[in-house]
């Protein structure tokens, strides 16, 4: 499929566009097998330097795997993992530049704050003056400057994961990994660590690799997201090129909520093309279809903020429009969901972001509507 | 009104509260506390032919009188004679020595079993825990004479080891000291692996990858991380080896010989051969008052645990 840039790009990091940029991690053919079981499977990633990159997927999908191998805590079946041009087969994992904040934090509960900070720099063998100053370093960084003499087990789930971050940047490793580093916190604490998280490696200039099960996570945090399945990666792209071209049905559903139609390509004009919905009975028209042939089985998929509802019929004749009924509301607060009956067994969402204080809602249960979308809003998937 | 209630069920729990603790006290007060007094007594008494064989004998029929009579008769001869007679000091010494020594070498051995087990498959524990408390099902008392057969020079072991080839006369092990350290180290070893297992069981695994990933080869994580968590294991396990070692009586008496000098020995021998009940008591009470000293470091040290959990 041809790439097509999302709106304005603001972000000018993308060293992936460009084709002689080395990356820093790579993967190559890498698999992992327990047993009979297939961990991950001859995947190949690259990511660099300097970026954020997430691994997204459920549970059982590999993300642990790939970056315990990146650790050494595994050693990949077949393949190879490449680090700042090194191969890392044989690597014990006290020797690589790496470095892990555990989803259990894992801080040494025999000792203070400052020592657990201080644990891989006096295993390097830093003067005794540097680590001090390290340490100090690293607890203003996590805001946790008067809590050094304390205990892991006196300090707060929040605390403790600040105290397990600053121990994993100590050593300035090349790359920080981080597993499911915010699983234990709650919603709020969460939000504000993700942003915190980015500041940080903006600041750091380091390469994060983060694995998560939480789409929301790695949309905020990562330059780039691996959606994974069972072993596999189903697509590597930014954020806003995940949710908004997700090339597979499964990323599409994994990524955010989305309709799904299907269909057959009946006409396809160069980038154009138009799908007939026999559920529906109505067509699609749809720009930027990318490489699908007259005659082909497909599905359309479009995002439920992207659908639009009104009680008169749109006036544009850019857009695709179909009639329909109301059939359930989900009051949200923020928004509003739609469950838009199209015909028997077939139901749309469409997202309404409640922009006044509504008293009375202008569109309500059973009321017959029109739906519309533009061409460009949606996406074939083929797969 | 709610208020009443719940205060009143308040007062009710506590007297529930009372009598649940009482019941163990009341048990201390009556298996403990009683025999201690009575053997204090007889320690400050003074041997005769007789039944029994000391005096005074408190005669209750005279009430409070007769208490008093026997009282002013007391003395704390026996405990000086204690220190006249260079034996019991030697026994003491020799007693905590060879505890000392056993649990050292009980730790060495316990800890990679106790190791090995909490980093089994899980489906394995509960089948190897078992393993460990299994020998508590045969009398201990035969278990120990079981070693006699294994130890003694046509026993068993030696029959083996000639039998490969490796010795060619039977190694003297029987009657004497390394008897004894082999009977104390096998008898007590579930005492120093229980509590190790629990230690290191409850250890999360991550600290020890968390240790790798920070920088620290295998071994030394091993110094720095797994040692110092499983201290309270230690700790538990080494006091629950040494305190009842000291005392031994029955391993010495079967496997150790006449260089074997341990005051359970020597406290059997006042008793028995000698029937010299006031100074076996006062052997007895001195022996407590020794024991008494690591019992409490013991519990203070399970104290400070609890407090950082």
């Amino acid at each position: 499929m041809a790439k097509k840039p999302i709106g304005p790009v603001r972000r000018a990091f993308a060293p992936w566009e460009d084709p002689s940029a080395i990356p820093f991690i790579e993967f190559r053919n890498v698999t992992k097998r327990f047993g009979d079981f297939v961990a991950v499977d001859n995947l190949s990633l690259s990511i660099y330097e300097r970026e954020f990159h997430a691994l997204l997927g459920g549970s059982g999908c590999g993300k642990t795997t790939m970056m315990r191998m990146l650790a050494g805590f595994e050693t990949p079946t077949e393949g190879q993992i490449f680090l700042d041009g090194q191969d890392l087969a044989g690597i014990p994992p006290y020797r690589r530049p790496v470095n892990m904040m555990f989803q259990s934090y894992a801080l040494f509960p025999h000792m203070t704050v400052e020592a657990n900070i201080a644990f891989g720099l006096k295993q390097d063998g830093m003067p005794a003056a540097e680590i001090s100053s390290r340490v100090q370093e690293m607890l203003r960084l996590v805001k946790l400057e008067q809590f050094a003499k304390r205990k892991p087990h006196q300090l707060s789930g929040g605390q403790r994961q600040r105290v397990a971050l600053a121990r994993s940047l100590a050593k300035r490793p090349k790359v920080l990994l981080l597993d499911e580093p915010m699983a234990a916190l709650d919603k709020k604490l969460r939000e504000e660590t993700q942003l915190e998280l980015m500041t940080l490696q903006e600041d750091l200039r380091m390469t994060f690799l983060i694995v998560t099960h939480d789409q929301e996570e790695a949309m905020t945090v990562a330059d780039r997201i691996s959606v994974m399945d069972r072993g596999h990666i189903r697509q590597v792209a930014t954020p806003g090129e995940i949710y908004e071209m997700p090339n597979s049905r499964f990323v599409a559903e994994f990524i955010g909520d989305i309709n799904l139609f299907h269909g057959k390509v009946t006409q396809k004009q160069s980038e154009d093309a138009q799908l007939y919905c026999d559920l529906t009975d109505s067509t699609i028209n749809i720009q930027g279809a990318g490489d699908v042939r007259v005659g082909d089985e497909v599905t359309f998929a479009i995002r439920p903020e992207k659908v639009r509802i009104s009680l008169d019929k749109p006036a544009e004749s850019n857009a695709n429009v179909i009639q329909a009924e109301v059939w359930d509301i989900a009051y949200m607060g923020d928004v509003s969901i739609y469950h838009i009956k199209l015909a028997e067994d077939e139901f749309i969402r469409s997202v309404v972001a409640n922009t006044t204080r509504l008293v009375e809602r202008p569109i309500t249960w059973d009321d017959k509507i029109w739906l519309s979308w533009d061409r460009d809003a949606g996406v074939i998937l083929t797969n | 009104m709610d208020r009443e209630v719940s205060s009143q069920s308040y007062s009710k729990n506590r007297l529930g509260r009372w009598a649940l603790i009482m019941v163990p006290y009341a048990w201390l007060l009556l298996f403990f506390l009683a025999p201690f007094v009575i053997v204090f007594k007889i320690s400050l008494s003074e041997v005769v032919v007789a039944i029994p064989p000391y005096k005074p004998v408190i005669d209750w029929a005279q009430g409070l009188a007769g208490f008093v009579e026997a009282a002013q008769q007391w003395s704390l001869d026996n405990y000086i004679w204690l220190t006249e007679d260079a034996i019991y000091l030697n026994a003491y010494l020799s007693s905590l020595q060879i505890a000392f020594i056993a649990t050292v070498i009980t730790l060495l051995v316990g800890y990679p079993i106790a190791y090995g087990m909490a980093r089994a498959p899980k489906a394995w524990q509960p089948t190897l825990l078992m393993l460990i408390i299994l020998p508590f099902w045969t009398s201990f008392l035969i278990r120990v004479y079981a070693w006699i057969g294994i130890l003694k020079n046509e026993g068993l072991l030696n029959q083996f080891l000639m039998m490969l080839g490796i010795i060619d006369d039977p190694l003297v092990i029987l009657n004497t000291n390394a008897a004894v350290y082999i009977g104390i180290v096998y008898s007590y070893l579930p005492f120093m692996v229980l509590p190790l297992y629990s230690s290191l069981e409850k250890m999360d695994s991550s600290l020890i990858e968390a240790a790798e990933d920070l920088g620290c080869p295998p071994m030394q994580a091993f110094w720095k991380v797994t040692i110092p968590l499983s201290l309270p294991g230690i700790i538990a396990g080494c006091f629950l080896v040494f305190i009842p070692a000291v005392g031994e009586f029955v391993i010495p008496d079967l496997l150790g010989g006449s260089e074997t000098l341990m005051i359970g020995k020597t406290l059997w021998v006042e008793f028995f051969s000698n029937r010299d009940w006031p100074v076996a008591s006062a052997v007895a009470v001195v022996l407590l008052l020794i024991l008494v000293i690591p019992i409490v470091l013991f519990q203070r040290q399970q104290e400070k645990q609890k407090e950082a959990q």
